[in-house]
């Protein structure tokens, strides 16, 4: 079976510095794979490369077997893959509705259409709302994006990202800056939205990692030294020497 | 969950009253139209008619960039102008050719003409938004402007290419010779464009417009091309300027280079901010205002665009979503009741603030008029510019008048916190 992400020897380089060197990475269909890493590892660097933001200076990456190294974001996301953002990035001045509608258009195939009521879509509006209703912000419809509290709009930058249907979901440390309830509510999300897809997820909270993970990748320094399941990585001597044998335990 | 609406019932009440309002707000807006000259029907102001009309679409189209997409351009006249140079050929090769072209559907020549351009140089321009989409606007508009006056063969030079619009295939005996017909077409096509125009902003595109505005870098990542976005918008826009230029050609039956030019982008810009890119009848009123502004200021002054610029410079610093964000900044105030309790603090405050404005206006006319001019003429009451006694009465009218106003601006302030509090403990957003 062909891999959902499939990363072959991919290097990065800005100007003199390499941030990922040699990176290899596999995630299988419907798997959930946490990556971790001390800080400045290039976890944000290595999600940047797979959704396109960045291209790689050399190597591979394959999308559902399908090169995809090179393509544009949108490109990407419309061959299936979709993704949140480390730092809230919604659009401010839309509201909740209409943050999660823009994110649903593609998806349903209605594109740069000019002739259509958008208001007059029956998929895109009953889509559109049971999104709402999966992230809890059906109350909120109406308030700009901007007005949301900080844990409302972490939901909602999720709710953008799983609109489209991507069947490979990437999410950046999603629970950052969260209260320890507010985490539990947003992993009980995830785990519920991301049923039956891929789910790549970064995250430095390691009860969310080893709970929601089925296999961990661990980066240090651009570089992938250790992948497998939860127990396989708590074992590891090498990841204990990364993390100074403490955070893991 | 329990007692709030369900998401699709509360859609669909929305969705009717939308509706119900959506139309009834068009065929006010029509009536207006057709009422207007009857009310007013004087041959000044069925000019003064005619120009808002034009105004207001073309504002409209600027909006389509500036607030509907975030594109800020400098240039915006370039495709006004050549829609009405587009305009004016067809008109002339119609009436030497005989072609059965009436002339209500020039104005629709002039949008191909603006649209084609956008189309010509659109691509390249919108790769990015921001300051490099701003600069680029300005380089083509000065190209453009500038060429208008080399190419003489399609521009006609200084003067310009001339044409009549009654040598037009009649429609329904209508020959479009006086100035009420004109006004008519133009009434016809700014109700026409307007409602297009706000058509456009509740499609995918319009609403993928508002993404690419608020966020070009997480359009990306739901599948959008915000390159192509723009591209469509900047076409949009240009089209609806091409059709405001075509109507300025049918209405002066010229056209020349000062429709390409950084003035006429400049007024765009203008009326368009200053009425609001936040709301869409925002550059309605903009239009309204500056076009009547300009008519009337022209006569009375000679430095009227000094007044455009003191008054653009305090939009911008002191109410950035224009005259309809000041506007629509009332709404939670209106729903939740409590406007009443501000009204009294604004009319307290205008009677300094209107001494503080006169006291401005006397000093900017008493510099323009120092070493000639007519005397000054402010409320009736004559003022000589040279006298000392005017530069006196100036002094402690601006003084004076702000430093009251400022206390009674702070009451202002007040009463609105009090009012948007209430407001917003009712459940209203403010």
């Amino acid at each position: 079976m062909t891999a959902a992400i499939q990363v072959n020897a991919v290097e990065k380089s800005f100007g003199n510095v390499q941030i990922i060197r040699d990176l290899n990475l596999s995630v299988a269909k419907g798997e959930r794979h946490a990556i971790i890493g001390p800080n400045g590892a290039g976890k944000s660097t290595t999600f940047n490369l797979i959704s396109g933001h960045i291209k790689p200076t050399s190597g591979e990456i394959r999308l559902n077997g399908e090169v995809t190294s090179g393509l544009r974001p949108f490109e990407i996301n419309r061959r299936g893959l979709s993704r949140s953002f480390q730092v809230t990035n919604v659009f401010a001045r839309m509201t909740v509705w209409e943050n999660v509608r823009c994110a649903v258009l593609w998806a349903t195939g209605h594109r740069y259409a000019f002739w259509k009521n958008v208001d007059s879509l029956p998929e895109v509006k009953q889509r559109t709302a049971q999104i709402l209703d999966d992230i809890h912000l059906s109350h909120r419809r109406d308030v700009p994006a901007g007005l949301l509290t900080y844990a409302e709009q972490r939901e909602l930058e999720i709710g953008i990202t799983i609109a489209g249907g991507a069947s490979v979901i990437m999410l950046d440390e999603p629970t950052a800056g969260m209260s320890h309830a507010e985490t539990e509510r947003a992993v009980a999300l995830i785990r519920r939205l991301t049923e039956g897809r891929t789910l790549v997820i970064v995250e430095h909270d390691m009860s969310v990692v080893f709970g929601l993970a089925d296999r961990i990748s661990v980066l240090v320094y651009g570089h992938i030294i250790a992948s497998g399941t939860p127990e396989e990585i708590r074992g590891n001597p090498k990841v204990k020497e990364a993390y100074l044998g403490e955070e893991v335990d | 969950m329990t007692n709030a609406p369900t998401p699709s019932l509360a859609a669909a009440k929305q969705e009717s009253s939308g509706a119900l309002g959506f139309y009834g707000v068009w065929l006010l807006a029509a009536a207006a139209l057709v009422v207007l000259p009857l009310v007013f029907s004087s041959g000044g102001s069925l000019t003064s008619f005619s120009l808002i009309g034009i105004a207001i679409i073309f504002a409209l189209s600027y909006n389509i960039l500036l607030g509907q997409t975030g594109l800020l351009s400098f240039g915006h006249a370039v495709q006004y102008g050549l829609g009405g140079f587009l305009a004016v050929h067809v008109m002339n090769a119609a009436a030497s050719h005989n072609w059965p072209i009436p002339l209500p559907v020039i104005p629709l020549v002039g949008g191909i003409g603006g649209m084609a351009f956008a189309l010509l140089v659109g691509w390249v321009m919108t790769k990015r938004a921001g300051t490099v989409f701003a600069m680029i606007s300005l380089g083509i508009g000065e190209l453009v402007a500038s060429s208008s006056l080399i190419l003489r063969s399609v521009f006609g030079g200084e003067s310009g290419i001339t044409t009549d619009r009654t040598s037009l295939m009649p429609l329904f005996g209508w020959t479009f010779g006086p100035q009420i017909q004109v006004y008519y077409l133009i009434a016809f096509w700014v109700l026409v464009s307007a409602i297009a125009m706000y058509a456009l902003t509740r499609t995918p595109l319009g609403r993928i417009c508002n993404a690419v505005r608020d966020n070009p870098e997480r359009v990306e990542f739901i599948g959008y091309d915000p390159h192509v976005v723009r591209y469509l918008a900047y076409m949009f826009a240009g089209f609806f300027a091409g059709i405001a230029g075509g109507l300025t050609a049918i209405n002066f039956e010229i056209a020349n280079s000062a429709y390409l030019g950084a003035m006429q982008s400049g007024f765009v810009l203008f009326s368009t901010f200053i009425g609001g890119t936040a709301y869409f009848f925002g550059p309605i009123l903009g239009a309204i205002l500056v076009t009547y502004l300009q008519l009337g200021l022209t006569s009375v002054t000679s430095v009227w665009q000094l007044y455009f610029g003191v008054i653009f410079i305090g939009i911008v610093m002191f109410a950035p979503g224009g005259i309809a964000g000041i506007l629509m900044k009332h709404r939670p105030l209106i729903r939740a009741g409590t406007l009443g309790t501000v009204i009294p603090s604004y009319l307290v405050a205008a009677i300094p603030t209107l001494a503080f404005a006169l006291g401005i206006i006397l000093t900017i006319e008493t510099v323009a008029r120092f070493s000639g001019g007519d005397p000054i003429n402010l409320l009736g009451i004559p003022f000589v510019a040279t006298a000392p006694t005017t530069w006196a009465a100036a002094a402690v009218l601006v003084v004076g008048g702000f430093l009251v106003a400022r206390i009674t601006w702070r009451r202002v302030a007040d009463a609105w916190d009090r009012a948007a509090t209430v407001a917003r403990d009712r459940g209203y957003l403010a």
